[in-house]
């Protein structure tokens, strides 16, 4: 029956991640702070928030201890979102350079 | 679904030994395709509520992704200057310009109340009732604290004069995506907070031990529910996190 008790982990492997997620928002919050620009800036921003969102993700909502069945369930579908992204992204160009073009001569 | 079923479709998951060999990717693979293909329950170990909450959790990644991408792709295609967040979201302390300090102070209080809330799941599942009343109050507190300095900060922004159709520094956008999507996200942890109050009031009067059947629901109570509230609260944190990153970092 032990393991209807559910999810049950050490004390220590939760403050730790909560520890981490404070520095890594500390971070993140420097990066706009100390000024960095252009792709550096998007890098760093881009590493801390999924470095963040994967310990939130696996730790927190106990992603890690889970099976894989339910695991994929959740993380493959999004691939869709990223695909959207994808595509949003050059259709987004094309319009402003479209705008740019017509409406900005 | 009762509590017989759950223990039958335990006996042939090795997870709750946790060795080695259990958790290596090759028997994980195998183990997902034989839950697949089983023609029963997939999502074996899993509380049919906790499963239910995964897939609500699903469907509000694609809302909010769907938001995020529509704020990309009208932010690529402006050819009005973006404003800029920084000097938008500052806060004036002692006659001194801060760049996005309360939203600094916002993105701390959440990921406190994250971290709050994760630990009243491990003392709910361990039944130390005080220990998650507490920490469950600790965290509707710190969430009610965040939307009243979110409201705070829409009043400011209000009183700036930005509008969803109009902003004094630049594509009018700006307006439209912030009200929508900080509006959306306040939207959930406000009612956040009102199902943590709830549950703590659950767990205060021992309604979870005692598997008192619910008021709305009839469902008995049951420690699981703490967890799957948690789920809730933790992805509420993480659209933060992407929020934080995109809309005011980027």
């Amino acid at each position: 029956m032990a393991h209807e008790e559910g999810q049950q982990h050490p004390l220590s492997t939760y403050l730790w991640v909560w520890l981490l997620l404070f520095v890594l928002s500390v971070l993140s919050y420097l990066v706009d702070y100390v000024g960095f620009e252009g792709y550096l800036k998007w890098f760093l921003i881009t590493l801390f928030m999924l470095l963040k969102a994967g310990l939130i993700m696996a730790v927190f909502m106990h992603m890690v201890w889970e099976r894989l069945a339910i695991v994929l369930a959740v993380l493959v579908p999004p691939g869709a979102l990223l695909f959207l992204m994808l595509l949003m992204a050059i259709e987004g160009e094309y319009v402003l350079s479209s705008r740019l073009e017509l409406f900005f001569q | 679904m009762t509590r017989q079923d759950t223990t039958h479709w335990s006996d042939e998951g090795t997870m709750t030994g946790d060795t080695l060999a259990a958790r290596s990717p090759e028997a994980s693979i195998k183990r997902m395709m034989a839950d697949w293909s089983s023609d029963q329950r997939v999502f074996k170990q899993v509380p049919w509520g906790k499963a239910m909450m995964w897939a609500f959790i699903l469907s509000d990644i694609f809302i909010f992704g769907c938001f995020l991408i529509a704020y990309m792709t009208v932010r690529i295609t402006s050819t009005e200057p973006w404003p800029n967040a920084a000097e938008v979201f500052a806060l004036q302390v002692g006659g001194e310009y801060v760049p996005l300090l309360l939203i600094a102070i916002m993105t701390f209080v959440l990921i406190s109340s994250s971290g709050t809330m994760a630990l009243a799941v491990k003392y709910g599942y361990e039944r130390n009732r005080l220990a998650t009343t507490l920490l469950l109050l600790l965290t509707s507190l710190l969430g009610a604290s965040f939307v009243g300095m979110q409201a705070f900060e829409w009043t400011k922004l209000i009183e700036d004069g930005v509008r969803p159709w109009a902003n004094p520094w630049g594509a009018a956008q700006f307006g439209a995506t912030f009200f929508m999507i900080t509006g959306f996200h306040g939207a959930h942890v406000s009612f956040g907070v009102l199902f943590l109050i709830i549950m703590t009031v659950k767990v205060a009067r021992g309604s979870l031990d005692k598997e008192r059947p619910g008021f709305l629901t009839g469902r008995k109570g049951n420690y699981e529910m703490v967890e799957s509230l948690g789920l809730y609260w933790h992805f509420v944190d993480l659209v933060w996190v992407f929020i934080f990153a995109f809309f005011y970092l980027w």
